[in-house]
């Protein structure tokens, strides 16, 4: 799977565990450059652990990640963290307008997002200009993500973690942030990880799959493994996810 | 009062007892525990007192307040037991506020400085900050829980832990320090408060007890904003390492 692509984020032999439960257990493998990953696998698997590993929120207990070829732990964390963009299904916000959030990260750096940028952000991820000054309880969760997701791209992230952001949305929502990550994949060639518990977005949207199942990668390969699982397991997995 | 008297308000203990009886609330023997400690603690802490006023003893002062700072430091801590090193950052922030009220109370003569005063305000000013103490961890403890998205959103778009942390360590010194200022609002209208009751019932100048128990309610004041703000600025550092992560204990 890492034939034609750079590794963007490698694991190396990587173990985590909270209060002595193991949480991962020993991932290695490797996330291609520019390319569009899904994670899938039953709930308590460990696929938001290893995400909150690819931008620092969390450190592993044993093993080694390297994030374009340099040690996880050789980055600042502030550096890292605005490489590495992050996007939950929750969309946290902060209380006032969409302006607000999306100023966020860089008033973070005590600067200042100018509002015709904030409008393009908006333009980007399909909403209109004038949603710069809505107070942000009045937006649907589908807007909600949208601005969650744009608000990820103000620091121009190379690397995008998407933590199951489709899963409480509608249809529709959920056809047009698939197709937001597809634009903002061809457009910028951000490498992209996306947790979903959607077999069918994993096989539509994503280039490679990881089946992780208990703490453990099964399976791993092109997301067309999913229509054809060879461990037991996952084929079991896919069946349960397919009913 | 005589001994005999007192006795007699052992009625007031009874009552409880024979409605927990009666409804069978089963705190017969909480209240009793309840009753005896208090006569205990409270008849041993009056002689010690009587001892301490007596001899004016600067050292005796000192034992009686280091006392009080530590009973009410292993107290406080309990609540913030999964923020590390909970106990010295109480302590130091109990002591702190001591020192600042008994400090300003001392140089400018708003008191004399007799154990008489020093022991009582202290007292009154340790009590105070430990229930604030308590508040403000009770609340920050389940800030920080409650809300770990919103931190980790902060982090993860490349803020610092004081980013991070700070609506809900603000929320949490805020939450705190409401009681003593909405008690205050309503003084001397709702509720006389207990010390200025006691001088008014021992003899003392109305006016006189007003002027000491206004001392007090403003004293009340720093000691809830210092506790709180201190103690939250003591707490929230330790909740995450050198790589700006929050710490294992606190992720849910």
């Amino acid at each position: 799977m890492t034939k034609r692509y750079k590794p963007a984020v490698h694991f190396q032999h990587v173990d985590y565990s909270v209060d002595e439960l193991p949480i991962l257990k020993n991932i290695t493998g490797s996330f291609p450059e520019g390319r569009i990953t899904t994670l899938v696998g039953p709930s308590g698997a460990g696929k938001s652990t290893l995400l909150k590993l690819c931008n620092g929120l969390i450190s592993p207990d044993s093993g080694e990640i390297y994030i374009k070829d340099k040690e996880i732990s050789s980055y600042q964390p502030v550096e890292l963290r605005r490489n590495v963009g992050m996007a939950l299904q929750s969309a946290p916000m902060v209380s006032g307008t969409v302006l607000t959030n999306l100023a966020l990260p860089l008033a973070l750096q005590g600067k200042q997002l100018p509002e015709k940028e904030a409008a393009d952000l908006l333009d980007h991820v399909g909403l209109e200009a004038d949603y710069v000054h809505r107070n942000i309880r009045d937006l649907s969760g589908g807007q909600r993500q949208k601005v969650s997701i744009a608000r990820t791209l103000v620091n121009r992230p190379q690397i995008l973690l998407l933590d199951e952001i489709t899963s409480a949305l509608d249809r529709t929502s959920q056809q047009e942030i698939e197709e937001l990550i597809l634009k903002i994949n061809r457009k910028h060639g951000t490498t992209m990880i996306w947790i979903t518990h959607n077999l069918e977005q994993a096989l539509t949207i994503g280039h490679y799959t990881w089946v992780m199942m208990e703490g453990e990668v099964i399976e791993t390969g092109e997301s067309d493994l999913l229509k054809s699982p060879v461990n037991e397991k996952v084929k079991r997995f896919v069946k349960g996810e397919a009913q | 009062m005589s001994y005999l008297t007192l006795s007699i308000t052992l009625i007031f203990v009874l009552i409880p007892l024979i409605l927990s009886r009666t409804l069978k609330l089963g705190l017969e023997k909480d209240t009793i525990i309840a009753t005896v400690r208090s006569i205990v603690q409270l008849l041993a802490i009056g002689y010690v007192l009587q001892f301490i006023f007596d001899s004016e003893n600067l050292l005796y002062i000192f034992l009686m307040v280091t006392l009080m700072l530590v009973t009410a430091t292993l107290n406080a801590r309990k609540k913030g037991s999964s923020i590390k090193g909970i106990t010295w950052k109480v302590g130091a922030t109990l002591l702190f506020v001591e020192v600042l009220t008994q400090s300003i109370l001392l140089r400018f003569h708003i008191t004399p400085p007799t154990a008489q005063f020093i022991i009582s305000i202290s007292g009154m000013v340790i009590g105070n900050s430990m229930v604030l103490a308590i508040l403000f961890l009770n609340r920050f403890t389940s800030e920080v829980e409650s809300r770990q998205d919103e931190t980790e959103l902060i982090l993860s778009l490349g803020g610092t832990p004081k980013q991070a942390i700070h609506t809900q360590l603000m929320q949490s010194i805020k939450a705190s320090m409401i009681p003593t200022i909405e008690s205050q609002k309503t003084v001397g209208l709702v509720q006389l408060p207990g010390m200025m009751s006691g001088q008014i019932i021992g003899g003392a100048d109305p006016i006189q007890a007003v002027q000491f128990q206004l001392l007090i309610l403003f004293l009340l004041l720093t000691t809830a904003a210092v506790t709180s703000v201190m103690l939250g600025f003591l707490s929230y550092p330790t909740l995450f390492n050198q790589r700006m992560q929050l710490l294992k204990q606190h992720h849910q």
